[in-house]
């Protein structure tokens, strides 16, 4: 192969032109300007954003239909948006304006300010139970908790408690679909997407534990 | 099918992308340019095959929008390669003396040594991608980058010369 040294002093003479990087303005104006291109002729599939909590940063993702995916770091937000990619639409850009609404719930609700999310969601990523588990969750009250066998029944299926683990340990959503507040009928908290400190966490800002 | 979210895709190729809009059809057009082939080549990056090169495939849209653009220049009867110079208008606060006469140099040359040298001095493509781009041989795209890198010479440090004599 050929490489930017088979004319000699090539490489030279474009050095004033490659030395010419895109300063980070005009790197910014242009990728605004495509995420707005994108958005406006409808091929802007997923949209994302990070925001800082005290859980950790969170990746907060969306489609045309809305909030899909809450990921947690220990989650590894390349990884969940290779996944993001993968299941939905690899046509993925980073556009924090179009995440303004979500972002500012989470800041009131780790604020103390907000006990309730009023966000469009996109629940794609679950399916068949999972789903009417997921749709089952904000019936427990901010805080409050709830044991996997209560939210089994609640979901029209008894029997079916570890499917209730399942469906929350595969949230798409945490903490904007309340899966922290389903705990063990023991009284301990049970495994949790984000690490069990967070679950604490969180449970501890909404006064349940 | 790609599955590498289009934003990676921007962060790595997107300066290159810009170098060489900036050398094909110049700074002021070079935003117009960059934009258009990404909002494009975001549309089609779902049907793009798994293990193609992706800088190539960049600059194969970059080429297409070039020529758009210049036809586009054409319909407006405005003739092309005679943009006026607007240095203040570029955004490039880090530009030099030397990228300006460099630039000046490169608007000179025919399009085919121009976009030679672009495609593969600055997106590092072998000759074979720029034959597969412009048409023609790897030998014509290696012969017509030589020229336009002898020609960006002999103007290029004659101007240098003069500078120094003034």
């Amino acid at each position: 192969m050929m490489s930017a040294n088979d004319t000699p002093g090539a490489a030279e003479l474009l050095a004033a032109f490659t030395g010419d990087e895109a300063d980070e303005e005009t790197s910014r104006r242009l990728h605004a300007r495509l995420v707005a291109a994108a958005a406006q002729t409808g091929i802007l599939d997923v949209s994302y954003r990070t925001v800082d909590s005290p859980v950790g940063p969170l990746l907060l993702a969306a489609t045309a239909e809305g909030l899909v995916r809450v990921a947690y770091a220990v989650e590894d937000h390349d990884a969940v948006l290779s996944q993001l990619a993968a299941r939905i639409s690899p046509r993925v850009l980073a556009a924090p304006a179009r995440l303004e609404r979500a972002a500012h719930e989470l800041d009131e609700y780790f604020a103390g300010r907000r006990t309730g999310f009023d966000l469009p969601l996109d629940l794609r990523l679950s399916t068949g139970f999972r789903r009417l588990v997921l749709a089952a969750l904000p019936g427990i009250a901010y805080g409050s908790t709830a044991s996997y066998a209560a939210m089994a029944a609640a979901a029209g299926s008894p029997r079916a408690v570890r499917a209730v683990g399942t469906a929350c340990a595969t949230n798409p959503l945490p903490v904007v679909l309340p899966c922290h507040r389903v705990i063990k009928s023991d009284g301990t908290l049970g495994r949790y997407a984000g690490g069990e400190a967070a679950k604490q966490t969180l449970l501890a800002l909404e006064g349940a534990a | 099918m790609s599955y590498e979210p289009f934003e990676n895709i921007v962060a790595r190729h997107g300066p290159t992308v810009l170098r060489v809009c900036r050398a094909v059809v110049g700074p002021a057009a070079a935003e117009d340019a960059w934009s258009e082939t990404f909002l494009a080549a975001l549309r089609a990056y779902p049907e793009l095959p798994p293990g193609s090169n992706v800088e190539a495939w960049l600059v194969t849209i970059a080429h297409r929008k070039a020529i758009d653009q210049a036809r586009a220049a054409a319909r407006r009867a405005v003739p092309a390669g005679d943009l006026p110079d607007r240095p203040a208008r570029d955004g490039l606060p880090g530009a030099g003396d030397a990228a300006d006469d460099l630039r000046a140099a490169l608007k000179k040359l025919p399009l085919r040594q121009r976009e030679s040298v672009a495609y593969h001095y600055l997106a590092d493509l072998p000759y074979a991608e720029v034959a597969a781009i412009l048409g023609g041989t790897a030998e014509a795209a290696r012969r017509a980058a030589a020229d336009g890198i002898a020609a960006l010479r002999k103007s290029y440090l004659h101007h240098d010369e003069e500078g120094r004599a003034s």
